[in-house]
């Protein structure tokens, strides 16, 4: 982040969630809906992050198993209970299965750090920045780095 | 301004479509006057169109087009088929520049420039016998400035040449979008013009209106051309404009009694307001000068009232145009282009948009009638008849839905008579498209995606099935071969068929090439019919010299798999000696279809029902084993292989016996059967297409999806592709231990 980005962009609204027991924020401008999780159709030869398809007010929605795609473990009883975070990514729309969608909040541009270079660690590649409040940690996802796989995956 | 551009490129494919037709009744020699003056106006409007565009490619062609099309009008030229063959070269010129002027591309160039030239030619040729009057000296032709009385001069000595147009444009026609400059260039295409601005109009600037058109323009025109020509130019401005066509005598015999007021008298006031050359200006004369516009300016009602005190040549203007309008029904000449059919143009967008929440309509009507079983209300008698009529209306509105995207294919067809035509001038064969069933309707959508194909095997009976002249008439056919281009409705489906009369299949050259190319082993039996279908195998091309135009690798593989991406199938049938004939048959909408809802490994599936052959259960007498992974079916004579769907589509394991299961026969496109073991089979209905393309990808065996009755999605299988996988698949890891 240049000093000129730091002083021209004020602040960011990202929208929070847990996925695997880990803090997580997505821009909220990308965030199309907040749904419940129903019994998505799974797509043969998918790749095991992808959940499979479900009914979108008549459009055909893929779901994204977040935890799986950032390989974190599932929460205890995710399953049951999971919401979805329909995002639009370029043209195209997708859900995310997170476990819980906690808060909206308000981050300084300043506030958010480029993820410290750590090695391979799973997952790492998909957080493109991060920041603290409330003395929690947030990763925010870098959306276009989770979906782009997907259209690999199924050519 | 673009959607004005938008449409006038859809009104172009219209009239181009006209033109086609028109053409194909010269062509068949049953024209009659109004057929060249249907053809005659397409290409006048087009032309008339791209002016206000300023497309002039595509103008000067037309225009030399119209000229070859108005001799053949006026009698100069005749209906002969070197005519037509070459109207139909320039109909197909026209649509080149026109789609690259609305796609921004270059339109060939050097094709145009070949057909300009044969148009010449053709002009020229006819234009020797009749140029007795019209190629003398410019007699009279040298009133430079002002018509005053020295035209009348020049009237006396000999009958006077060309036209003096004043041309008075009202603001309607600035506000409807029409521009001067054009019109005046396409006068200038007619032949050496002097023009002059008559600006006496113009009042003093301190009661200049700057909305007000008040600029006007005298052009003389020293061609002998008709005076209807000249008319034509302004066809589009009509009832737009204050419009005077005169010869130049009468133009300075008129102008002296003073029956055009406004010019002589006012025009170096004019001068002298903008501060020109110095003249004495009487201004109250200025301002009874724009009443010539007035009139004009309150729209059609200048042509509409022949009454207005008007020069003779003005007033016969209007009665043209009242007969014109007459004819045609409407009180106006505006009015001409609109009504004909009485149809509308519809965004697609918008009509998709209809179509998709129709296909809401019906997912939602079998999401009412689940919840009313599970609620148990099914035995109430008017819920019940309630239902039932919902369903019924639901079903109407969705036929009537896919109706409106539906079109006649004979655009398609026409396209076809191009490729015939090129294609077998390319080849130096003789080749006549006769076409039949084009206004069979079909799916928009599936009539451009059927074009590609079709161009191809139009393109392989040219180059490959029909004959050369000489070879036909030594196998005792007429010289000219025939490729019948057909469409009909059949069984809920449309069936396309493509047959020449040429020389069929050569098998045994068919068959040697399959087995040099290592497609075939050689010791192969093969069928008749086997061998046919050896032509939509990858890779193959039996043209021994590869042509310009076929042959290039792409063959008739490409053909197929485009067909079945559309839901349909290819079959093909040959005779030696007498042609081949190709046959496709296509869903008629991609919106929709039926399938029969199976389960399998607790996920529901949809299979569509065109291609299941039949269903039976799987017993252990119908089940054998081969080898130690896989399984085959006894059905009465045949054995077919078995899959389990649910193993394909990597739902499960191989279950340990198939007893009990029900087995799906399927023939698939290269004519196997094979059998698609399932669980269960719970229903058979139409259901909406959903494509997965744009939100997730292609799937390898799915078609697409759907929407069930509970609001699940449901996947639509694509046999063939599944199968075609399966066929590497299951021998490497699947392990049916079975029960057999």
């Amino acid at each position: 982040m240049t000093d000129t980005a730091r002083s021209t962009k004020g602040s960011i609204e990202l929208l929070s969630f847990t996925v695997g027991g880990e803090d997580y924020s997505v821009d909220i401008m990308s965030v199309r809906e907040i749904r419940s999780g129903t019994t998505a159709t799974a797509l043969p030869h998918a790749p095991d992050y992808v959940r499979g398809v479900i009914n979108l007010r008549g459009n055909v929605l893929p779901i994204l198993d977040l935890a799986v795609r950032l390989g974190l473990p599932h929460a205890p009883g995710a399953d049951a209970r999971h919401v979805i975070i329909v995002v639009d990514v370029g043209n195209r729309t997708v859900g995310l299965m997170v476990d819980a969608v906690s808060d909206i909040l308000t981050a300084a541009q300043d506030d958010l750090q480029p993820p410290p270079d750590v090695g391979t660690g799973g997952g790492q590649g998909h957080v493109s920045a991060l920041f603290v409040m409330n003395d929690r940690l947030y990763r925010v996802l870098d959306l276009g780095s989770v979906l782009p796989a997907i259209a690999l995956d199924a050519a | 301004m673009m959607e004005m551009r938008a449409s006038f490129f859809v009104e172009c494919e219209e009239l181009l479509e006209a033109l086609q037709d028109g053409l194909a009744t010269l062509e068949a020699g049953e024209e009659d006057n109004e057929t060249v003056n249907v053809v005659f106006r397409a290409v006048h409007s087009i032309k008339g169109g791209a002016g206000a565009f300023a497309l002039h490619d595509l103008v000067r062609f037309a225009h030399r087009f119209e000229t070859m099309l108005d001799e053949l009008r006026s009698g100069v030229l005749s209906v002969e088929p070197g005519l037509v063959r070459l109207s139909f070269s320039c109909a197909d010129v026209l649509a080149d520049l026109v789609r690259a002027a609305r796609d921004g591309t270059e339109p060939p160039f050097e094709r145009i420039d070949q057909t300009m030239e044969a148009l010449d030619e053709m002009i020229a040729g006819e234009g020797e016998e009749e140029v007795t009057s019209a190629d003398f000296q410019p007699v009279g032709l040298s009133f430079d400035f002002d018509l005053g009385g020295d035209a009348g001069g020049a009237g006396d000595s000999a009958p006077p040449v060309g036209h003096v147009i004043t041309f008075r444009p009202a603001a309607a026609l600035y506000a409807s979008g029409n521009e001067p400059r054009f019109i005046l260039k396409a006068l200038a295409a007619l032949g050496p013009v002097r023009v002059k601005v008559l600006t006496d109009d113009l009042p003093t600037l301190d009661s200049l209106e700057p909305e007000a058109s008040l600029i006007a323009w005298r052009v003389h025109l020293d061609a002998d051309v008709s005076e209807a020509a000249v008319r034509e130019v302004f066809e589009f401005v009509e009832g737009l404009c204050d419009l005077v066509i005169e010869r130049p005598g009468d133009a300075g015999d008129a102008a002296a009694p003073g029956t055009t007021p406004a010019l002589p008298g006012t025009h170096p006031v004019t001068k002298a307001t903008w501060g020109l050359p110095p003249a004495p200006v009487p201004t109250a004369s200025a301002a009874p000068a724009p009443q010539p516009t007035r009139p004009a300016a309150s729209g059609p009602a200048a042509s509409g009232r022949p009454a207005e005190p008007a020069p003779p040549a003005r007033a016969s203007a209007a009665e043209k145009s009242a007969d014109k309008s007459a004819d045609k029904g409407g009180d106006k000449g505006a009015s001409a282009a609109v009504e004909a059919k009485g149809t509308i143009r519809v965004d697609i967008d918008r009509i998709d948009r209809l179509v998709n929440l129709v296909g809401e309509l019906v997912i939602n009507q079998a999401m009412l009638a689940e919840s009313v079983q599970d609620a148990g209300l099914t035995g109430h008698p008017n819920v019940e008849s309630g239902l039932n009529e919902f369903m019924q209306l639901t079903r109407d509105i969705q036929e009537s839905v896919m109706l409106i995207r539906a079109q006649p294919i004979k655009s398609l067809f026409q396209r076809m008579g191009r490729i015939v035509r090129e294609a077998s001038s390319m080849v130096g064969k003789e080749v006549h498209l006769r076409t039949e069933g084009e206004a069979t309707e079909v799916d928009k959508t599936v009539i451009e995606r059927l074009a590609d194909p079709l161009t191809h095997m139009i393109r392989n009976a040219v180059d490959h099935g029909i004959e050369r002249p000489d070879g036909r008439i030594a196998s005792g056919k007429s010289r000219t071969g025939e490729i019948r281009l057909t469409a009909m409705h059949r069984s809920g489906r449309v069936l396309i068929e493509v047959s020449d009369d040429g020389a069929g299949i050569n098998r045994p050259k068919v068959l040697a090439k399959a087995i040099e190319r290592g497609l075939i082993d050689a010791d192969a039996q093969l069928t008749d019919s086997d061998i046919d279908n050896l032509l939509f195998l990858p890779g193959f091309s039996t043209a021994d010299t590869v042509s310009d135009l076929s042959g290039r690798g792409v063959g008739m593989d490409v053909v197929r798999s485009s067909i079945q991406a559309l839901g349909g199938r290819v079959t093909i049938q040959s005779e030696p000696g007498k042609g081949t004939n190709f046959s496709i048959s296509l869903p008629l909408t991609l919106a929709v279809l039926d399938g029969m809802v199976v389960r399998v490994a607790g996920q529901t599936l949809v299979v569509p029902l065109s291609v299941i052959e039949e269903t039976m259960s799987l017993t252990s007498e119908g089940l054998a084993s081969l080898g130690s992974e896989s399984q085959v079916l006894r059905v009465r004579q045949g054995v077919v292989p078995l899959y389990d769907l649910g193993v394909e589509l990597n739902y499960r394991d191989p279950l340990d016996t198939y007893v009990g299961r029900i087995a799906l026969l399927v023939t698939l496109e290269d004519g196997r059967s094979v059998a698609i073991a399932v669980d269960k089979i719970e229903d058979q209905r139409q259901v909406v297409i959903k494509g997965l393309h744009s939100s997730y990808g292609r799937i390898p065996g799915i078609a697409a999806a759907t929407i069930l009755g509970n609001g699940q999605i449901a996947l639509i299988l694509d046999i063939g592709d599944l199968v075609s996988r399966a066929r590497g698949v299951t021998r490497l890891r699947d392990t049916l231990s079975l029960a057999g």
